[in-house]
């Protein structure tokens, strides 16, 4: 019993030493963008004085902010509205529905999920640039709505542990294809549909790189490649405190959708751990 | 036979509706770009005159160019750190966190905090932190006594990326192996510890064995985020003309697209990258048949 306490004891010691090192940057974040432009630099976490000017100059600065929220914010949600919907369309196809060279369709699906992302970059980019979409936010949506290897195995599995008695009785009442899909499945799939969006959303916010190529240009463009753009601007004796204000603020949302569905995260990310 | 109900006349049409979306997702971006990628790879192209017939030139580059070379071990190097950095300090902190221990749920916020954020927002504090005059962390080497470290010259900047990439990616990695950890029978510790197993003993003969399952799985995850790594690195050791202190190969395939207009070159690159991927993905299956346990 005695070594059980001193090892309870060194756990928690090492999972606090821990945990402090992964949360002390966001709270330097947070700490910074409420501190004086003059105590940007200054090591302490308390801010003395505390201002909100940080905040209110993210409206006034060139950046146009609000206009990077708002491109991240519709560019995020175009992209999980047309994984969840092109996802669990397909999924349905692959779990329920009997078809000729279903396995084989499905198999190679799985594959494309071997094809590292840089491989379509330049093909992609070079379409989207013969079609004059360059510098619009088409080019960062538009392939969200044709499906997706990791959406759609996600929610096929999940489609496959709904019980088969609710097909055959949706059947027996005469229920088309679409309708037992639409009316039966989609329903009963919401925990499933809920991880797939978050997931979606959360690579859509963060994305760099898609952006960097599609929307390189200030001031319309997302949320990271503005702040990437501002640091750039912010190195020439700039101010980290507007730009820590602007980085609280861009990972907000994420912040606030994780504390209220965090459950859907962690079963999420398991569910996807958990292949066979 | 497998489960499946049959579409009825008209539904057949209805079924291949709801398959087209992935369908054309398969065949024009997923295989079409594979294809597309190789076939620019042997052409000439800044997309601003047309495409000229290259032959093996760009192939040729990816042995003799010094500048790709250097990303190629770059990113060799990153991942070596990276790989193993993850998986070892990501089990160590689920198998702590599975002593049922009080506040887990407070300690797993807290371990996947960074996951959920950006890398572009974190990665502006971690400047902060590694800044060399400026810096929390040449602060605190000052209060100790200890010379400042420049972190992000080029001589040190490696290891300081792929500390903040770790820092991005244990939560992830903890959540996989905790999943593992849970699904391991309660007794078989029971019946460990009744035979007097010290519990070093008990982690290598029981836990170790039964979690090799979520070991493979977050390693080659961890692969393939090694090799894709961008985002941090950017932010933290970007130069100008698209450069940077320790340009990877996703990097270099960036630059020579963007930055000179060498289309066909990074095509090559492109494909390099991914036939070292698919050999890793060949060898670590082989590995799973050898060394994986699955019940």
């Amino acid at each position: 019993m005695k070594q059980k306490r001193m090892l309870d004891i060194v756990t928690y010691i090492f999972l606090t030493a821990g945990a402090l090192l992964m949360v002390i940057p966001f709270f330097w974040m947070i700490s910074t963008s409420f501190k004086l432009p003059a105590d940007q630099f200054s090591k302490t976490l308390i801010p003395n004085p505390a201002t909100l000017s940080n905040y209110t100059k993210l409206f006034s600065v060139d950046l146009n902010f609000p206009l990077l929220f708002l491109n991240s914010t519709v560019i995020s949600g175009l992209i999980t509205i047309g994984q969840l919907l092109t996802c669990s369309m397909a999924a349905f196809c692959f779990a329920v529905v009997k078809f000729k060279g279903r396995e084989l369709l499905f198999g190679a699906l799985l594959a494309t999920m071997l094809i590292p992302f840089h491989v379509t970059l330049i093909p992609n980019f070079i379409i989207f640039r013969w079609l004059h979409l360059i510098g619009t936010s088409v080019p960062l949506w538009l392939p969200a709505f044709w499906g997706g290897a990791f959406g759609t195995f996600l929610i096929r599995q999940y489609f496959l542990t709904i019980p088969r008695d609710l097909v055959d009785a949706a059947r027996v009442d005469g229920a088309s294809l679409v309708q037992i899909f639409w009316k039966v499945y989609m329903p009963l799939a919401t925990p499933a549909l809920a991880a797939l969006a978050i997931f979606t959303f959360q690579g859509a916010w963060n994305d760099l790189l898609h952006p960097l190529i599609y929307m390189p240009a200030a001031p319309n463009t997302t949320l990271t490649v503005g702040l990437a753009f501002f640091q750039q601007q912010m190195s020439h004796g700039g101010q980290f405190t507007v730009l820590m204000a602007g980085a609280f603020i861009s990972i907000l949302p994420l912040l606030v959708i994780f504390f209220f569905a965090q459950k859907l995260f962690i079963e999420g990310v398991a569910l996807s751990g958990i292949k066979r | 036979m497998e489960f499946g109900i049959k579409p009825l006349g008209r539904e057949r049409l209805w079924l291949w509706t709801l398959l087209l979306p992935t369908l054309f997702g398969l065949v024009f971006s997923a295989f079409g770009s594979l294809l597309a990628t190789i076939a620019l790879s042997f052409t000439n192209w800044d997309l601003l005159s047309s495409p000229t017939w290259a032959g093996l030139k760009n192939y040729i580059a990816l042995f003799t160019d010094a500048k790709f070379l250097k990303s190629l071990s770059n990113t060799a190097i990153f991942s070596a750190m990276y790989v193993p950095g993850v998986v070892i300090i990501s089990l160590l902190v689920a198998v702590l966190l599975n002593r049922k221990i009080r506040g887990i749920g407070i300690f797993r916020t807290a371990y996947y905090l960074p996951a959920v954020t950006s890398a572009v927002a974190t990665a502006l504090v971690w400047n902060m932190i590694y800044g060399k005059d400026t810096g929390i962390l040449n602060y605190v080497l000052g209060l100790l006594h200890l010379q400042p470290i420049c972190w992000l010259c080029t001589s040190h900047a490696m290891v300081s990326v792929v500390i903040v990439n770790i820092w991005g990616a244990i939560g992830e990695g903890m959540i996989i192996f905790l999943a593992g950890l849970t699904a391991i029978p309660r007794e078989y510790y029971e019946a460990a510890m009744m035979d007097g197993a010290s519990l070093t003993k008990q982690f290598f003969r029981i836990t170790l064995p039964l979690i090799t399952p979520s070991i493979f799985f977050q390693t080659l995850m961890a692969t393939i985020n090694a090799f894709q790594a961008y985002d941090y690195i950017y932010m933290l050791t970007r130069q100008g003309q698209g450069d940077s202190n320790i340009p990877v190969v996703v990097f270099s395939i960036y630059r020579n697209a963007w930055y000179f207009g060498n289309y066909g070159g990074a095509s090559a690159q492109a494909i390099e990258l991914t036939v070292i991927v698919a050999m890793l993905m060949l060898i670590y299956l082989w590995l799973e048949k050898r060394y994986v346990f699955y019940e």
